[in-house]
């Protein structure tokens, strides 16, 4: 798309390293081949999801305008970048930061990227990588090969491999870590790219670095495969080693990693992961898209199945000079400070103040801090980005890194220097207070760019920091110290099942109309990387959301105990006071048509049943009675669950389940039988063969999850299962609601 | 020396008042109606973002948004097809399209005619480093280009010329009018 394409491969020819020049030049020879019809559609597609190279929302030629469905007639016809995914359409391209870390000159290059190919914002994922959007696939190639001469690359930043290594943006500053994971993390993501034995995945594979136990900077619970620092002594000298944890995963339905051993000696984590690679490429699912994650791999084995698996495995590996020397080489790259170190007052203006109270922590190094630049909604334009590079030149050697929490951290910072660098940050809009905060809203990009998004993650985050800001919660540091994670689907891109107060998108019908609802999820964990994760307690009207944001805050003020922290009071209260504290607005108030759209986007949410009458006089189905009924359900299992009644609380998400499908069945025929065998097998006909069930994107996967709860219903329950069946339920449910929209009026009974 | 990707911003008058979440709806319109030459995709909302893109309307061979880049609230056109023809045929296209533009917001009754360019000052960006970099060389190079296009929009009247000097922001000069024209004069100064 941009005329100077072919002039930036002339003009970079020998200024990228040549492994990064060669898989630029091969990309670009594909997305030749694919634009003259020489290579298959789903080919090409894989090809480039692994350089980074992503699809976005309307990709398939049509959106929905907010009046009817509108083909985009773009300029190069029928051409596709893969199966349903129109040539011209704009897309996302996403950048990995390995543990987030970058220079100036980096950002420099992000900026002028941002400027010259997107719409001039950098956006900051949870994952520490970048992505721009709106991206022309033309133009992918010129990208890389800038950022290729910055010494970045996009390389399996998407597909069926190793995405990102991420690691704790603290790593090497924190007082707390154990030691600095930062030359492990680098070392294993260097191994890791392009490695021959990561290159026929079924899914992804994300790693995870920490310092700690107890902190979440690393979220080793919710990886695929998790380290921690750990040392022991050995005859007296003390050993350097990693806690190991695999088959953790968010998704639709979250997996806590279970540990493979803990302690792995720090030089045998390369061949270790390599051997884990390995069983993983074997033995993991490659059909099923659905149970292909390393999860289902380690939850269908066992943990110490596939731990023998993989210890057999390692023994079989041939020595590798690069499982220790590219520690070696990445421990030699040791960061220091810019300026003398020193101490600073508390003194200044009340932003100032507020801003090093939230946004500076100190560092294990004396005279020194660490600033967090918090982003709202993880945005930065490339004017804030040059200034990040000027800042990080004036007062460090460049030690910046992005956090999973969608934030900057700049590490050593003389606190000598926090009044003269809060100036230059404020000068760039950068000192926005508050980081890690309640304001600090994470999530994912929801409908606003997302293919997969069901309800404006992105607009109601947005709407949320608003008005939390202007709360202020600074005289009550419990509710400030709250995380909120927001994703714009179940598959929890936003962390939704970590936050504390957590949101996923979801879809129900109202009065004939589709309304973007959010299920409001209580119970989990920010801290212990991820400590625990939390449930669904009920789907609420996206334009409430704030509304039981401020209830639940407000109780918890309220009723807390000394020092109780959310998820302790959400426990001792239960989810049954705090669901009924939200009955009231599960429903949207009778006439008031704006919750028929989403929060930023006054488009009808959807058009499929307008003409149906307004919220008043409002005619409930029986079908959303039954449904509304097998979500209760799923929400008895849930407490069932935390009483510790685990095979109730199994055998009852599982009723749950076949009350859902019962409720869809009965549409073909009223006089449904209560037989579970029947149940199934019609809801097979009539909505899994035909595929009326099947999610836009996600397929049967759902339906699945009822196939297999059925099968396995004579078996008894364990603690992991019954809770990834309370998951399954209610995402079960959530398609039902789904499925019931899309059959449109016509299916009220 | 060839550029492409032509940047123009009319600045808005009394920006301190705009609200820019009405644009939201008028820009869906657009789409509804492809009324602009380009095709027009999708709306980006970076109200949240201080000093930023504000509301994009993304389309295919151009953006169009309200955007507050450098704290200058404006109404921009970002061509990203390459445009056939000569610099000025390219400048000419991309301010006759920011025009346009404006002229549409100040009819849109919904705005309540906040959104109004101030018909002096207007900002001309090229947005690709390698054509066009933002170098002394280049600055004088294009001067002409430059001169020859608000000579035109202006009428040759009095107007001060200030380029962007940082070597790292886009190539880029503001043009400040003495005297203030409505969009349908500078659409017809331009077409002149």
């Amino acid at each position: 798309m941009k005329a100077s394409n072919a002039l930036w491969k002339e003009r970079l020819d020998g200024k990228m390293p040549d492994d990064l020049a060669r898989e630029v030049e091969i990309f670009d020879n594909e997305v030749a081949l694919r634009k003259h019809g020489k290579m298959d559609e789903r080919l090409f597609a894989e090809t480039r999801l692994r350089r980074g190279v992503y699809g976005q929302r309307y990709d398939n030629g049509q959106r929905h305008d907010g009046a009817k469905v509108q083909e985009m007639n773009y300029p190069s016809g029928t051409l596709t970048k893969g199966p349903m995914t129109m040539w011209d359409a704009p897309g996302m391209q996403r950048i990995k930061i390995p543990g987030g870390g970058l220079n100036a000159e980096q950002l420099d290059t992000l900026a002028e990227l941002a400027e010259e190919y997107s719409d001039g914002i950098a956006h900051v994922t949870t994952r520490q990588d970048f992505q721009l959007h709106y991206i022309h696939i033309e133009d992918t190639p010129t990208i890389m090969r800038r950022l290729a001469a910055a010494k970045i690359t996009t390389r399996e930043a998407c597909g069926n491999s190793v995405r990102n290594v991420t690691a704790c943006p603290y790593a090497g500053v924190c007082p707390d870590e154990v030691f600095d994971v930062t030359p492990y993390s680098r070392a294993l993501s260097k191994f890791l790219l392009g490695h021959p034995d990561c290159q026929s995945f079924g899914r992804k594979f994300k790693p995870a670095f920490s310092g700690c136990t107890q902190h979440a900077c690393g979220l080793t619970s919710l990886h695929d495969i998790g380290f921690i620092a750990v040392t022991r002594n050995e005859g007296g000298v003390e050993k350097r080693g990693f806690d190991v944890y695999v088959g953790g995963g968010l998704g639709a339905v979250p997996y806590m990693a279970k540990r493979f051993d803990s302690f792995v000696p720090a030089d045998e984590i390369l061949p270790l992961t390599q051997a884990v690679a390995r069983v993983f490429a074997r033995l993991g699912e490659k059909k099923n898209r659905s149970r292909a994650r390393i999860k289902f791999l380690v939850q269908d084995l066992g943990i110490e199945k596939f731990k023998e698996l993989v210890l057999e495995e390692r023994k079989t590996l041939t020595p590798d000079p690069r499982w220790t020397q590219l520690i070696k080489d990445a421990q030699q790259l040791v960061e220091s400070p810019l300026r003398e170190g020193g101490e600073t007052g508390t003194d200044g203006s009340e932003p100032y103040r507020r801003w090093l109270k939230t946004n500076t922590r100190p560092q294990r190094q004396a005279g020194y801090v660490v600033v967090t630049i918090a982003l709202p909604l993880g945005d930065i334009t490339a004017n804030q980005l040059r200034s990040l590079a000027d800042i990080v030149r004036r007062f460090t050697k460049e030690t910046v890194r992005t956090t999973v929490e969608q934030n900057f951290v700049i590490r050593w910072v003389s606190k000598k220097d926090l009044p003269k660098m809060y100036e230059a940050l404020r000068a760039a809009h950068l000192a926005d207070p508050g980081a890690g905060t309640i304001v600090d809203v994470v999530t994912c990009p929801g409908t606003d760019t997302c293919k997969l998004g069901i309800s404006s993650s992105r607009g109601l985050a947005a709407e949320l920091r608003k008005r939390l800001a202007e709360r202020n919660f600074q005289s009550d540091e419990a509710v400030e110290s709250l995380h909120v994670k927001i994703s714009g689907c179940f598959n929890s891109c936003g962390q939704h099942h970590v936050g504390d107060l957590g949101f996923y998108g979801v879809s129900r019908k109202v009065a004939g109309y589709a309304v973007p609802h959010f299920q409001v999820v209580l119970g989990g964990e920010w801290e212990h990387n991820g400590g625990s994760y939390g449930l669904p307690v009920a789907a609420i009207p996206s334009k409430n959301i704030p509304k039981v944001v401020t209830r639940l805050t407000g109780r918890y003020v309220e009723g807390r105990n000394k020092g109780e922290s959310f998820k302790d009071f959400v426990k001792r209260i239960g989810k049954v006071e705090l669901k009924s504290l939200l009955d009231d607005l599960a429903r949207p108030p009778a006439g008031d048509r704006s919750f028929f759209s989403d929060w930023g986007d006054p488009r009808e949410y959807s058009l499929e049943d307008m003409g149906t009458g307004e919220c008043a006089g409002e005619v409930v189905s029986s079908v959303e009675f039954d449904l509304g009924a097998a979500e209760r359900e799923v929400f008895e299992a849930q407490l069932a669950f935390e009483n510790g009644q685990i095979e109730q609380a199994g055998k009852t998400a599982y009723r749950a389940m076949l009350h859902g499908a019962k409720a869809l069945v009965k549409i073909n025929d009223p006089a449904i039988a209560e037989d579970a065998d029947l149940i199934v097998s019609e809801f097979r006909k009539y909505y899994f063969d035909t595929q009326k069930f099947y999610d836009p994107f996600a397929g049967g996967k759902f339906a699945q999850y009822l196939f297999d709860a059925h099968q396995k219903s004579g078996n008894p329950y364990t603690s992991d299962s019954s809770r990834y069946l309370i998951d399954e339920a209610q995402l079960f449910i959530d398609a039902a609601h789904s499925c019931y929209n899309r059959l449109g009026a016509t299916a009220t009974v | 020396m060839d550029f492409q990707h032509v940047n123009v911003k009319f600045l808005v008058r009394e920006p301190e008042g705009v609200d820019l979440e009405p644009l939201i709806p008028v820009f869906h319109r657009w789409i509804q109606g492809q009324v602009c030459e380009e095709l027009l995709l999708d709306i980006a909302d970076y109200r949240h973002v201080p000093e930023g893109p504000g509301i994009v309307l993304i389309g295919h061979q151009a953006d169009y948004s309200v955007d507050n880049t450098n704290g200058r609230l404006g109404v921009r056109y970002n061509r990203k097809a390459p445009f056939d023809g000569t610099n000025q045929d390219r400048l000419k296209q991309a301010v006759c399209s920011a025009l346009k533009a404006c002229q549409r917001l100040e009819a849109e009754a919904s705005l309540g005619g906040k959104i109004r360019s101030n018909g002096r000052d207007v900002e001309v960006f090229i947005n690709d480093r390698l054509l066009a970099p933002n170098r002394e060389d280049v600055r004088k190079a294009f001067d002409a280009d430059f001169k020859a296009l608000f000579d035109k929009l202006f009428r040759g009247g009095n107007y001060t010329m200030s380029y962007e000097m940082d070597s790292r922001r886009l190539l880029g000069v503001s043009a400040k009018a003495s005297n203030s024209y409505s969009i349908s004069e500078l659409i017809t100064n331009l077409s002149s």
